[in-house]
C-alpha cells in the first residue's frame, strides 16, 4: 500500500511537471532569465503546489499519525548555517547552467533525450561524491 | 538563451496543484515529504535515511511514468535544452553536490519547506534562487559580449 501511494504521488507528481512545462529546461531558464524575455511560469507552479500542499501539512498537524504509516516524518531542523547557504548556492548555480532540477530531469527521461540521462547520471555522481567526502571527512575525525 | 511563447498561467498553476497534490498525498498517507533529490539519493542507495528505499524506487519510477501519460494524451512537451555534455555534467554535479545532506531541491524546500513556512527553507529558496538568476544573467551577458 505505501508503495503503491509512492507510485502514485510520484506519478502524479510527473504529470503535474509535464502540464506546467517543468520538464522544459528552456521554461525553467525563461524565469530565471531576469534580464530577458523574463517569463514567470514557475511562479504560478511554485505557487499552486504550495497551496495543496500548505493545507495538506496544515490538516497532517490534526492528525496523531498519518493513514498508512505509524508517524509523521517532517524535517524538525530548523537551523540556518553556512553550510545550507552554500549548499542550496551550489544547486542553484547547477540549476541556472542546464535549467535541470532533480525533478524534472527525471521526469524528462520519459521524453527519451538523452539530455535529461547526462544530468541525472552526473547529479547521482555527485550524490556519491558528497556522500564518499563526508565519510572520508568523518573518518578523519574519528581517528583524530 | 532562444525565446519561448509565454504559457497561459493557469495551466501553470494546475500543473503547481497536480505537484502540491502530490505532495499532499504523500505527506498524509506515509508521512513523508516529497523531496525529489531526498527521494532519488535514497532510492539509488547514495542516503541511508529518510524515504524506506521499495517506496522511494516506486516515486522515481512513477514520475517518468507519469509524465510519459500525461505528455502522450494532454500535452506533448517542447523541450527545449542544451546539447552541451560538459554543461549537463557540470550542471548534474552541482546539483547533485548542493542537494545532498539535509538540504533539499525545489520540491523539497521550494514547494514543501515553504508550504511549512519552514525559515530554514525559505533561506535555501532564496539562496538557490539567487545564484539560478546570477548564473542566467552571467550567461546572457558572456552571450552577449
Amino acid at each position: 500500500m505505501r508503495i503503491l501511494i509512492a507510485l502514485m504521488a510520484g506519478a502524479f507528481f510527473g504529470g503535474g511537471l509535464v502540464v506546467s512545462d517543468m520538464v522544459n529546461p528552456a521554461r525553467v531558464l525563461a524565469f530565471l532569465d531576469v534580464f530577458g524575455d523574463w517569463d514567470p511560469a514557475l511562479a504560478f507552479v511554485m505557487g499552486g503546489a504550495i497551496i495543496p500542499s500548505a493545507i495538506a501539512y496544515w490538516f497532517s498537524k490534526k492528525l496523531t499519525r498519518p493513514l498508512i504509516e505509524e508517524k509523521f516524518f517532517v524535517p524538525q531542523n530548523r537551523t540556518i548555517d553556512g553550510r545550507l547557504i552554500i549548499r542550496a548556492l551550489i544547486f542553484g548555480a547547477g540549476w541556472g547552467l542546464a535549467g535541470y532540477c532533480p525533478g524534472p530531469a527525471i521526469a524528462g527521461i520519459a521524453f527519451a533525450d538523452w539530455q535529461p540521462i547526462v544530468f541525472v547520471a552526473a547529479m547521482l555522481a555527485g550524490m556519491w561524491l558528497f556522500r564518499l567526502s563526508s565519510e572520508l571527512v568523518q573518518s578523519q575525525r574519528s581517528v583524530a | 538563451m532562444s525565446p519561448i511563447d509565454p504559457m497561459d498561467p493557469f495551466v501553470a498553476l494546475g500543473g503547481g496543484l497536480m505537484i502540491g497534490v502530490a505532495a499532499g498525498v504523500l505527506l498524509i498517507f506515509s508521512g513523508r515529504i516529497a523531496g525529489i533529490s531526498g527521494i532519488v539519493a535514497r532510492a539509488t542507495g547514495t542516503s541511508s535515511g529518510g524515504m524506506p528505499m521499495g517506496q522511494a524506487m516506486a516515486f522515481v519510477i512513477g514520475m517518468p511514468i507519469g509524465a510519459f501519460l500525461v505528455g502522450s494524451r494532454v500535452r506533448s512537451p517542447e523541450i527545449v535544452v542544451t546539447n552541451s555534455v560538459p554543461l549537463l555534467i557540470a550542471a548534474g554535479l552541482l546539483v547533485g553536490v548542493g542537494t545532498r545532506m539535509g538540504n533539499g531541491c525545489t520540491s523539497g524546500h521550494g514547494v514543501c519547506g515553504m508550504a511549512r513556512l519552514s525559515p530554514r527553507s525559505l533561506v535555501a529558496t532564496g539562496s538557490f534562487m539567487f545564484t539560478g538568476f546570477a548564473i542566467v544573467a552571467a550567461t546572457r551577458f558572456l552571450a552577449a559580449g
